[in-house]
């Protein structure tokens, strides 16, 4: 008979083998993001211990999470296991920047010996890996990382999922090893539209609040930071909430910088829409590091996050959050509800469909112990400053636990809600206030067609995600906000396209009539000559300054 | 070296038949080329390097660990990894600073290439001296280009740091397609497949040459450069 088949011992090795590459890999590539270059000893005794003849150190937590997300199964057909790599800034705002996929296909190679030949090439492929981690994108960023943002890490098993990496992403291949089972694929997906905002834009841009990085195994306070489980995107959940599961984005360090509060920053509202959510995310994580930090992380800018939706893996979605349906363009509307006499506009949406993301928005501000972080971290974290109010019921309540003033580094305040009564910002009176200004721009309150769904949303959406279509369908699309430069303090979210909108149609400078231009004109006209003649006569020096240039 | 005329193809050759081709291509500034031809020679080595092989009795052998490090460049926008030995770290070097040297020199036009080839070596009987089979031959292209201002060098640090990346990419590439290597040797014949000389690492025997193109476009300095340690002699 045909030995073709494997024997159990070539089995139990290949498994272990694909094991414990998937757990390398997973270190290889979160090393390569912590911001730091890695150095690791040649040795020339074996010492039984590095797996595939390298010196890849392993990151307790990281393998930890490995572990978790692979819960005992192996990579196979249809069942990858991916490291998402993304960039959340100090503001709160986070990016998908790779996704590292590790996939079997069924493509078999019978012939090939497990022991030696498959062991081997897994070797070289993880090789292959060090120097591919190198040259994505994600890198160089990783490596200024600190300043301005933080590049963090989540392991998922199951299905790839890439549509948050943006438009006209790339892939590298990493490689591939056959194996008798299949054959063992390794590749990435990566963000492009970043590159031109790598180091560069970064650099440019005064600091924003900074995370800075630690060591990502030193983290100050561990006994306080909060459990990560892992956050699985199997599908298999479709419709769950988890109220109290997070993230298991690691923050590869944490610590602090005193730059002042924004300047320009690029975010990206994202709205696209992944399988169920967990609405609590690891900005709970970083602010219990108990540093300043958590100042820093309030977000009055108000951009929406709908991760009552479903936002997006990267669902550091932190809880800034107002009820579904907000329009992120417009977060101004939030402002002061009842306090001014302005009631914020709620756009019209099935009642079940309020409710349903005020209630998932809820869970996690119950369930959570902002001020009751660590010592250290005496200021409430961001954002969510009533959250032991823990109100659910109406929307404006909501809103007004919500909205937080944003401080400066260091600043020993507790972090109040602010309201438009408190606020000492330029425009003030255009603030809005009044739901009349607002009732006729279909931006701000949108037509009331809930069950509509736009093409981008319908791409966007995933299929599981269908509860969150109501009366959102504005929201589901890829903003990008800039903060205009000097804004005054972050309180009021009047953003650049609402200054423009506002100041559209200024009345007309005397000087561009075409009467007075005309005038100007003949003046100019008239005095040439002269001026001529005043310029011929200076014709030496103008000679000898252009020699100088020479 | 009486091994060089007889021994292995003299530089300029076509390899020998099986003998795998890449040729990869960089414009650099003069004091970009050092780092560039590292980052390339450095990758391919990571990718054929073993840990030192320690034969045990019936014919088994363990593998010992290779490390591997981060090296920053200084003139690129660019990092790469190479493996953790700097015995290996200094070899390339050299060799790289000659070729440096070399491009700089007079009759030079800023361009040459520079040669990393992998052999095995067939064991012949006396009187006839072994022959070296190449079967992995790497040619970076060289081309120097001179910046007139520091925008211009910003701009060059940026565009080769991405031009590296790619070929940090097409390396891989190659290195993934699995094709021919060199049979893990028994103890005996060990020496004909890897340089065993350092005492960390181990990779495939290898050698490197460079050439400069004049001004007139031919090859006028040739130089071959010997790296392994050992040498026959007859």
């Amino acid at each position: 008979a045909m030995d073709t088949d494997l024997s159990s011992q070539d089995r139990k090795d290949l498994d272990k083998f694909i094991k414990f590459f998937a757990l390398k890999t997973v270190q290889v590539i979160v090393q390569a993001r912590l911001g730091e270059k890695i150095c690791t000893r040649s040795s020339s005794s074996p010492t039984g211990s590095d797996w595939f003849n390298l010196a890849i150190k392993d990151i307790p937590e990281v393998t930890h999470e490995a572990k978790k997300a692979l819960a005992g199964q192996l990579p196979a057909v249809g069942r990858s296991m991916c490291v998402e790599i993304s960039l959340k800034t100090s503001e709160g705002d986070s990016m998908e920047l790779e996704i590292w996929c590790l996939e079997m296909n069924e493509k078999c190679d019978k012939e090939i010996k497990v022991s030696y030949t498959v062991y081997n090439r897994l070797s070289l492929l993880l090789k292959s890996l060090l120097a591919i981690t190198r040259v994505t994108p994600a890198y160089r960023l990783s490596r200024k990382q600190g300043h301005e943002y933080v590049i963090l890490y989540r392991i998922y098993f199951g299905e790839v999922q890439l549509s948050g990496l943006g438009e006209g992403f790339q892939t590298v291949r990493v490689g591939t090893v056959g194996t008798p089972v299949g054959t063992v694929t390794l590749s990435c997906a990566y963000r492009i539209n970043l590159a031109f905002m790598s180091t560069r834009q970064f650099e440019r841009t005064p600091p924003i609040m900074g995370i800075i990085i630690d060591h990502f195994v030193d983290r100050p306070y561990p006994s306080s930071s909060p459990m990560h489980p892992c956050n699985y995107r199997a599908g298999e959940d479709n419709g769950a909430v988890y109220p109290s599961v997070e993230d298991s984005q690691e923050v590869c360090t944490t610590s602090f910088s005193t730059s002042p509060p924004s300047q320009c920053v690029f975010t990206v509202t994202k709205a696209h829409f992944q399988t169920p959510p967990p609405v609590v995310t690891d900005t709970l994580k970083v602010p219990v590091m108990g540093l300043a930090f958590s100042h820093q992380l309030s977000s009055s800018r108000l951009s929406y996050q709908p991760a009552a939706l479903g936002v997006g893996s990267a669902d550091m979605g932190y809880p800034v959050l107002f009820a579904g349906g907000l329009n992120a363009a417009h977060p101004h509307q939030l402002i002061g509800p009842g306090k001014e006499g302005g009631v914020p506009p709620i756009p019209s949406q099935p009642a079940h469909g309020t409710q349903a993301d005020q209630e998932r928005m809820c869970t996690p501000l119950d369930g959570v112990h902002y001020s009751a972080a660590t010592p250290s971290s005496s200021e409430d974290t961001e954002t969510v400053s009533n959250s032991s109010e823990g109100k659910c019921g109406s929307p404006h309540d909501l809103l007004e636990t919500i909205f937080v003033r944003k401080v400066g580094a260091f600043v020993n305040k507790p972090i109040n809600q602010v309201t438009m009564a408190n606020l000492d910002i330029p425009f003030a009176m255009f603030a809005p206030k009044n739901v009349e200004l607002e009732d006729n721009d279909p931006m701000v309150n949108p037509p009331d067609s809930p069950e509509t769904e736009s093409p981008l949303q319908g791409s966007l959406h995933s299929e599981g995600s269908s509860g969150s279509s109501t009366g959102n369908t504005h929201d589901d699309f890829v903003m990008i906000d800039f903060k205009p430069a000097f804004s005054k303090d972050d309180i009021l979210p009047m953003d650049l396209g609402t200054f423009y909108r506002e100041f559209q149609n200024p009345p007309q400078l005397s000087s561009l009539s075409i009467d007075i231009g005309a005038q100007s004109m003949a003046e100019d006209l008239d005095s040439l000559p002269e001026k001529l003649a005043v310029h011929e006569k200076n014709v030496k020096e103008f000679d000898a300054f252009v020699e100088t240039l020479q | 070296c009486p091994l060089s005329t007889r021994c292995c193809a003299p530089p300029g050759a076509a390899p020998a038949m099986n003998c795998r081709a890449e040729v990869l291509e960089v414009s650099v500034e003069g004091r970009q080329v050092e780092e560039a031809m590292l980052a390339v020679l450095h990758t391919v080595l990571l990718h054929r390097s073993t840990g030192k092989f320690h034969y045990k009795k019936e014919g088994t052998y363990s593998i010992g660990t290779v490390g591997t490090q981060d090296v920053d460049c200084d003139f690129i926008d660019f990092a790469y990894v190479r493996v953790s030995s700097e015995e290996l770290d200094r070899a390339l070097r050299k060799a790289v600073g000659e070729f440096k040297d070399a491009l700089r020199g007079s009759g030079s036009d800023g361009m040459g290439q520079i040669s990393l080839e992998f052999y095995q070596k067939k064991k012949s009987r006396w009187p006839f001296s072994d022959e070296c089979i190449p079967w992995e031959l790497w040619t970076i292209k060289v081309n120097v280009v001179n910046l007139a201002n520091e925008q211009e060098r910003q701009i060059c640090r940026e565009k080769v740091g991405e031009k590296l990346c790619e070929k940090i990419i097409n390396i891989v590439e190659v290195m993934n397609r699995h094709e021919y290597l060199p049979k893990m040797p028994t103890q005996s014949e060990v020496d004909n497949v890897f340089d065993t000389s350092l005492k960390d690492v181990q990779p495939y025997l290898y050698k490197i040459s460079y050439q400069i193109t004049d001004s007139l476009g031919t090859s006028v300095t040739t130089t071959m450069r010997r790296l392994i340690k050992d040498t026959l002699a007859l």
